[in-house]
Formats: C-alpha cells, sequence, structure tokens
C-alpha cells in the first residue's frame, strides 16, 4: 500500500479580533487508500479540503488527528529520519506554476534542490542529472540558465514536475496541476503526466475540480464535500452510477458535447456552506434535493457500500432505513 | 519519448560562462536599459558615483589639505570664493573647498555605517518577525511601533545628549533610530511571501526554516531594501547634518558639513560662501541618492515591468 490515510482531520484555529476563536473545520474523518501504481482523483469544489489533505499528507499543515501512512510507514508525526524518507518517497506539484518556482533562482537551482537537500550530488554530476530531468519532461537543455518569467506557464509546470520526480518519489500529489494552464497547454501535460506515471509506476493522488480530467487518468476517484469523502469507487463505476446525490449534481454540471442533451441530475443551486459553522447532520442537505426532512439535517449519514470498492455517504443508502 | 532516448541526446560539451550567465546577463542589460532611460535616475547615478569618486580621491585633490585639521591663517580669513580659493575661506583662513571635499568622505561614512546597521538590525528582526509569526512577531513589531512613534531625529538627540557629543556617537544614535523603518519594511514582505507556493514547495522537499528564510525569502526582499537603502543615505546624511548643525555631531574643525554650517551661519548673510558651499554639498548629495532611490525603484520593481 502505497499511502494510507485513516480518519485524518485538519482544523484551522482562526482568530477574528474581537469575535474570538473559531475552527475552521476543512477536513473531517477523511479515510483514503493508494495502492502502488495506481491514480486516485480526489474532486470537490473550491473549498471542500481536497487541497489540505494533500497538504497533510506532505506534513505542510498539522493534523489535528488520524493518521497518515507513506510506503507502509506512519508518518503523522514523524521525526527526522523519517520526515526525510517521506520527501523522497511523496513529492508534491502545485496548482499554479507561475508561483511555484522562486523567482529568483535559475531553473537549474529549483531542479537541484532536492538533490542539494538530500543527495550529495554537487557541481557536473548535479547538472547532468538536472538535464536528464528536463529532458524527461521534455524541455531544452539551455532552459536551465533561464529564470522562470522566461518561461510560459506549461513550461514551469514542467520545470515543477521535473523537480518533483528529482529524487525518484514513489507518489506524487498533484495538486490541480493543470487548472492554471491554458486548455491546449492542459491536454499536453495531462498526457506527458499519464505516460509518466506508465514509464515509472508512479501512484499518483490527483487533487482537481475537473471531473473530466479524473476520468481520463484515475482508477479511483474519491468526491470530498465539505472536508468529507462522500463518494469513493473505480472511476468507471462512479461516473456510470453515481449513488450520493452531490455526485450526480456534479456529474450533472459537467456539459456535455451533445446538442438538446438534457443534464443528468439536478442542477446545484446555492454555495457551500461556511467550514466555520458545519450545521447537524449531513452538511450537504442544505443544497441536497432528496433531503429527508427529520433525518438529514439531523444526523450524519454512515458510509453505505454501494458495491464493490464503491461506497457512499448518504441515508438514501441505509438499509435499515427502507 | 522514452528516458534513455532522450539521455542519449544530452550534449556532451560544458557549457561556456556566457551560456550559463545567460539568464543573469540578460537581466542585467534590462536593468541598465531601464535605468538609461530614466533621466533622473541617470543624474542620481552620476550624483552619487560623483560623490563617491570625490570621497575616494579627496585627500591628494584638495588645494590645502593642512586647513582640514584646523590650521589658523588669520592673514586671509573671510575671503570670498577666487581663483585662490573657489569657496572663499572660512573666519580663520581655512578654505573652504578643502574642507567641502574632506567633509564627503566623512559625510558618506557616516550614512554608509548608519544605514548599514539599520540594516544588519532592521532585516533579521523583520524577516523573524514575519517567518515565526505569533507572540515573537507582536512583541517585535510592539517595539518597533514604539521607536517608529518617536520622531527619529528627537530621539536621536536625546540619544547623544545622553551619549555626549562626537562622530561617533552620532552614527550610534543614528543607527538606533533608523532600523525600525526596516522592521516594518522586511517583515511585510515576509508575511506576503511565505505564503507563497514556492515556499511551500520548498517545505514540501524538506527545507528547513534557516534555507528558507536566507535561499527563499531573503533575495525576494532586496529589492525594497535596496530602494530603501539608497533613499536612508540621504535622509542619513541629513541626519548626520542636523547632529553636526545642532553641535552634538562632529566637533569642529572636524571638516563636516552640518557642523561648518552651524558655525557658518553666524557670518550670514555678508560672508554667505561660508556656509553656502557646505549647503549646497548636502543638497546635492542627499538629492542624488533620492534619485537614485526612485530610479532602483522602478528597475527593481516588478509591477512597473512586464
Amino acid at each position: 500500500m502505497m499511502l494510507e490515510v485513516r480518519d485524518l482531520k485538519v482544523h484551522f484555529d482562526v482568530s477574528r479580533r474581537g469575535r474570538g476563536r473559531t475552527v475552521v473545520q476543512a477536513v473531517n474523518e477523511v479515510s483514503l487508500h493508494l495502492e502502488r501504481g495506481e491514480a486516485l482523483g480526489l474532486v470537490g469544489e473550491s473549498g471542500s479540503g481536497k487541497s489540505t489533505v494533500g497538504k497533510a499528507i506532505l506534513q505542510l499543515v498539522r493534523p489535528n488527528a488520524g493518521s497518515i501512512r507513506v510506503g507502509g510507514e506512519e508518518m503523522t508525526q514523524p521525526d527526522r529520519e523519517r520526515e526525510t524518507r517521506l520527501r523522497r518517497t511523496a513529492q508534491m506539484v502545485f496548482q499554479d506554476p507561475h508561483s511555484s518556482l522562486n523567482p529568483r533562482m535559475t531553473i537549474l537551482r529549483s531542479v537541484a534542490e532536492p538533490m542539494i537537500l538530500h543527495t550529495r550530488l554537487r557541481g557536473q554530476a548535479m547538472r547532468a542529472r538536472v538535464a536528464e530531468l528536463l529532458g524527461i519532461v521534455g524541455l531544452p537543455q539551455h532552459f536551465q540558465f533561464r529564470y522562470p518569467h522566461e518561461l510560459s506557464g506549461g513550461q514551469k509546470q514542467r520545470v515543477c514536475i521535473a523537480r518533483a520526480i528529482a529524487l525518484d518519489p514513489d507518489l506524487l500529489i498533484l495538486d490541480e496541476p493543470t487548472s492554471a494552464l491554458d486548455v491546449s497547454v492542459q491536454a499536453q501535460i495531462l498526457e506527458f503526466l499519464r505516460s509518466l506515471q506508465q514509464d515509472r509506476g508512479l501512484s499518483y493522488l490527483f487533487i482537481s475540480h475537473n471531473l473530466a480530467v479524473v476520468r481520463h487518468l484515475c482508477n479511483r476517484v474519491a468526491v470530498m464535500y465539505l472536508g468529507r469523502i462522500v463518494e469513493e469507487g473505480p472511476t468507471e463505476e462512479v461516473f456510470r452510477s453515481p449513488q450520493h446525490p452531490y455526485t450526480r449534481a456534479l456529474l450533472g454540471a459537467v456539459p456535455l458535447p451533445q446538442a438538446r442533451q438534457p443534464l443528468a441530475g439536478d442542477p446545484l443551486t446555492g454555495d457551500i456552506p461556511s467550514p466555520v459553522d458545519l450545521p447537524p447532520g449531513c452538511s450537504f442537505t442544505s443544497r441536497c434535493p432528496q433531503a429527508i426532512g427529520g433525518l438529514c439535517d439531523v444526523r450524519a449519514p454512515d458510509d453505505f457500500v454501494r458495491g464493490p470498492g464503491h461506497r457512499a455517504r448518504c441515508h438514501l443508502h441505509d438499509p435499515a432505513r427502507a | 519519448m522514452t528516458e534513455s532516448a532522450l539521455q542519449r541526446d544530452l550534449p556532451t560539451t560544458d557549457p561556456t560562462w556566457a551560456e550559463r550567465n545567460h539568464a543573469a546577463l540578460r537581466t542585467l542589460r534590462l536593468y541598465v536599459r531601464t535605468l538609461f532611460r530614466n533621466a533622473s535616475a541617470v543624474l542620481g547615478l552620476g550624483l552619487v558615483l560623483f560623490f563617491l569618486a570625490i570621497a575616494a580621491v579627496g585627500p591628494w585633490i584638495i588645494p590645502y589639505p593642512e586647513d582640514a585639521a584646523g590650521a589658523v591663517h588669520m592673514d586671509r580669513k573671510l575671503q570670498p570664493p577666487s581663483a585662490e580659493h573657489w569657496f572663499g575661506t572660512d573666519e580663520v583662513g581655512n578654505d573652504v573647498f578643502s574642507r567641502v571635499v574632506l567633509g564627503t568622505r566623512l559625510t558618506l561614512q557616516i550614512a554608509l555605517i548608519v544605514t548599514g546597521v539599520a540594516i544588519l538590525i532592521g532585516v533579521p528582526l523583520g524577516m523573524i518577525a514575519g517567518y515565526v509569526g505569533g507572540a515573537v512577531q507582536e512583541v517585535i513589531m510592539r517595539v518597533t511601533d514604539i521607536f517608529l512613534g518617536v520622531p527619529g531625529l528627537i530621539l536621536a538627540i536625546a540619544i547623544v545628549g545622553a551619549l555626549g557629543p562626537g562622530i561617533a556617537n552620532a552614527m550610534l544614535a543614528l543607527s538606533l533610530v533608523w532600523w525600525p523603518g526596516y522592521v516594518r519594511l522586511v517583515q511585510a514582505k515576509t508575511l506576503s511571501l511565505k505564503n507563497e507556493i514556492y515556499v511551500d514547495a520548498a517545505r514540501s522537499m524538506g527545507a528547513g526554516p534557516m534555507r528558507i528564510v536566507f535561499v527563499h525569502l531573503l533575495p525576494n526582499c532586496t529589492s525594497p531594501i535596496v530602494v530603501k537603502a539608497s533613499m536612508d543615505m540621504g535622509m542619513a546624511i541629513l541626519g548626520a547634518a542636523s547632529l553636526g548643525f545642532l553641535g552634538l555631531g562632529a566637533q569642529p574643525p572636524e571638516p563636516e558639513w552640518g557642523a561648518m554650517i552651524s558655525i557658518a551661519r553666524n557670518y550670514l548673510p555678508d560672508w554667505w560662501w561660508y556656509s553656502f558651499f557646505p549647503g549646497l554639498a548636502i543638497f546635492i548629495t542627499v538629492m542624488g541618492f533620492n534619485l537614485l532611490g526612485d530610479g532602483l525603484r522602478d528597475i527593481l520593481d516588478p509591477q512597473h515591468r512586464e
């Protein structure tokens, strides 16, 4: 098992001047797992906490509870030695390539940074490795002497990918790696990520709000809403028969190429509620077209198995209810 | 594309110096071009370079070297500007030109040391406050606020008053009132920079706090620091001259511009050249540094470019 997250909770303390402290429940009891060589898509609206999950795995935010195992090793509160192993095993590619590279560093120095931090590679050997990495991501050699502002968005994202794979990690966390790019460039990067995964047997945790992209790249998909995973299953299964009303609405919101085809689900209305004061019960109740009064707004639903590896967190699927 | 195919295509020759520094050279050329399109910045740079040159060669070009140390030539006191004494002479017959030229070195030294010490104190404190945050930040910033709340020159006067007049004490006092500006500047910049994604990326690669501060944050703070330092050089010259004028800085017969004016004002308006030329020197250096600072802001501030 490459990655196993269990009951992860990330809460942020937000002190508001004069109004005391409040807690933002960014991630609540999230569990997910990722096999070696697998690609798991983590889907949700902005504010659903999907990026926070990725950051918590790499210790960029401190989880309040739960456990994270990377490569079979407990990484929830790692000591120095384990943290070093974590950094060599798992790397992240961030959403906005324009600000993911230090503007004062040449591409050479940016890509070489993980080697400086974790290996003894220096000088000539390090430059050769950087050149090799640039070759892998399909960038010309002389780019290593350029600064980020001289590169296009897609080129910068390739540099970020080169940096992320510099230490031959097993797991890549891709946090919306294409959403800041032009559509034509998006396709190139996605194609490249796909072949990279096949060539190197990488595991991907692919964080995105773009369902089409996830369908293209991932074997399994987990849908997040307000810090919880509401549905999880094999990609084809989830796209063919979504079980949670939220997933249905998300799929319905994807524009289809056919003309006059009605939207598959009910379109979502309203905004995602604030994660500061979560309502009791299922947090999707306020926007759910199938909400059951007196149940959904009172008690939070459990996870119900809906097929092999397919589960949904919704009262509609409670066998005890029927 | 497979990895091995690409590896075979790699160039085997080492990149040349020009290739390796291609980006830096381009940036430098851009800076120079931007600077030379800005007339006032060129003027500022010219003035600063001019005064630096004067300071460097001062002792060797002055016509009356002994006048700097307080020689007395009562036979030629208070003479108006002439071919022999370009800026006239003072009340004890010293050549004002010689003294103004020598004063350049002293003045620039004071300005450089005051600004340097202010940066050495202010920048690390601002970095720590901005990066660490929390209670540490509160303490540093509140102390800074207290210093910023008191007018700098008044505080400097109080400090010199307590320590006793003199150049060293004047520099110490000015340094002590100068650093809070840098704390403010660097703290604000660090606060915004530490949320940049590349800082997160560096952390995700395992960079420690020291590396993040010195490799990722500090180089991105240098532009506003350089701009402010250039402006502050001018302000520090003014501050040192003010202390000298009040009799708290350099002491006569030390050839310091402020101290010269403080005596020379007794001889106004009939012997105007005595105070006019040191005053002119102060005016032009301060203006030079300010123009240069303005120009540097245009060059280094990326928002002005692109």
